[in-house]
This record gives structure tokens, sequence and C-alpha cells, in this order.
């Protein structure tokens, strides 16, 4: 087994780390990178902060008060709506 | 049960709007997704007034979002596709040949001021938007949905590799727009 990640591969299985269980090899590999790698160990925090960020922007519109559905929106909906009622009778 | 959606479109409209537009980025899609929401609701018969009715159409706007999303994702180029596999020399702008960082990531944290931190989001909405809209899709649609890695590569019907690539580029592309954007360890 090849112990030593490049910066570029390490990278890779960082970002894949977020999206499922990493193989035994990769998980090893990673930690022994990560114990000598400063910059791969702030790319992992980085990727971190971004996915609970995304998700506080995305919170942030959600609860944003301010932002309506807009009225000619409302308007083609509520007719589409209509045609479609008529439809099913 | 009598079923008034117009009631349901005044009451619940701004808020499944909002919701959808914060996953889609996009006002036309998320009027599509309100929109497809209210059409399906009409033909359903699962809700029986138990669960609260914003919650029940909130359920199916979930799946629209979704819906919007593959198709956002899956309309690209094929020239796209084959370059996506690409990922050695796509990734060039971030390492040198011998695969080290060619700059090393900064130390970015999340503000705790409250001004602050609404800034450091603003710069990453700003950053979002500047992503290929497909990226900025599969991203929204793995970091904020949650959807499981394989329910992705299902619903887009591509190799999870390209899922994964994608995310990767991504990810890279907002990070690296964060740090320019974003002036680290800013006094207040």
């Amino acid at each position: 087994m090849k112990l030593m990640l490049t910066c570029k591969q390490a990278s890779k299985i960082i970002s894949q780390s977020l999206d499922m269980p990493l193989s035994w090899s990769d998980r090893m590999k990673l930690r022994f990178h990560l114990f000598i790698c400063n910059a791969c160990s702030r790319f992992n925090r980085q990727l971190h902060l971004l996915r609970l960020a995304v998700n506080r922007v995305t919170q942030l519109t959600e609860n944003d008060s301010a932002i309506k559905l807009p009225v000619d929106a409302k308007i083609r909906i509520s007719a589409t709506i209509e045609t479609k009622m008529h439809e099913l009778k | 049960m009598t079923k008034n959606v117009n009631d349901w479109l005044n009451q619940h409209g701004d808020y499944l709007y909002r919701f959808a537009l914060a996953r889609l980025r996009n006002p036309h899609q998320a009027e599509d997704a309100v929109q497809e929401t209210m059409l399906a609701a009409i033909k359903s018969t699962n809700f029986e007034g138990e669960s609260s009715a914003r919650t029940w159409l909130t359920g199916i706007l979930k799946h629209k979002i979704i819906d919007l999303q593959r198709k956002l994702i899956r309309e690209q180029p094929i020239s796209d596709l084959v370059d996506l596999d690409a990922t050695e020399t796509s990734m060039d702008d971030f390492f040198d040949a011998t695969g080290h960082w060619l700059e090393k990531p900064q130390a970015l944290e999340m503000p705790e001021n409250t001004l602050q931190q609404k800034q450091f989001l603003t710069v990453l909405n700003n950053c979002i938007d500047k992503l290929p809209s497909k990226l900025a899709a599969i991203f929204m649609m793995r970091d904020v949905n949650e959807t499981d890695n394989e329910n992705i590569c299902k619903e887009l019907d591509i190799t999870a590799t390209n899922a994964w690539v994608m995310l990767y580029r991504a990810r890279m592309g907002l990070r690296k727009c964060l740090e320019i954007n974003w002036v680290v360890g800013t006094v207040s």
C-alpha cells in the first residue's frame, strides 16, 4: 500500500469523505496525510465550513419574510389551478 | 374532504416560494416549483388534515425541487461531460505537477458577530452565483438537501465518479472564491 498521498489526491478524498464512507485504506492514508499537512487540514475545515455556511444561507432566504411570491406569479399559478380544477371536474 | 387549493396558495405560497428560491436560486424555477406543488396537491388524496398543510405541501415541494435540479444538471452539453472526466487537468489551477498546492488554503472561519456573519454569507451567496449553473445545482442538491450520493447518481443517471468530480470542483471553486472575497481576520 502506497502510504503517502499528494495534496491533490488528499483534497479529492477529503471532498469524497463528505459524500460517502471512505475505504479503510483511504481513511488511514488521509489520517496520516492530515497529521503532517497543515494546508490539507485547512482545506478539510474549509469544506466543513462551506457545508455549514450554505445551509445558513438557505435558512436566511427561507426565513426572510420580505421575500414573497411575486403577485404576477401568484396570478399565473391561480389561473393554472383553475384550469386544472375544470379539467378534473 | 374539501380542498381549497387557492387558500393554500394564499396562506403558504410565500413560504413555499422562499423555500424553493433558497434551493433553486432562480425566481422562475422557484415559481415553477410552487405551481407544480399546487397541481400535485389538487390530484393527491394523501392529505387528511392531520399533519399541517404547510408540512405536507413542503414535502411535495422538496420532490419538485429535486426534479428541477436534476433537469438543470442533466441539460448540459455532451462536451461538458467529457470534460468532467478529465479531472486531472481541470485541477491544474490549484496544484503543481507534483500534486502540491500552488496556493495553500487559508484559515476560514464563520464570523461570530451577527453582522459579519451576514456579510460572510452574502459573499458565499455571490460565489455560488458565479459557479457554472450545473455545478451550483449539484452542490445545492448535495450539501443542502443532504441527498445521499447514491441517490444523486440515480436521480441524475450519472456515474458515481462524475458526481464526486462535480462536487469536488464545485467545492474547490467555492472555497477559493471565499478566500479571495472574504478578508480573513477583518477587525470590525
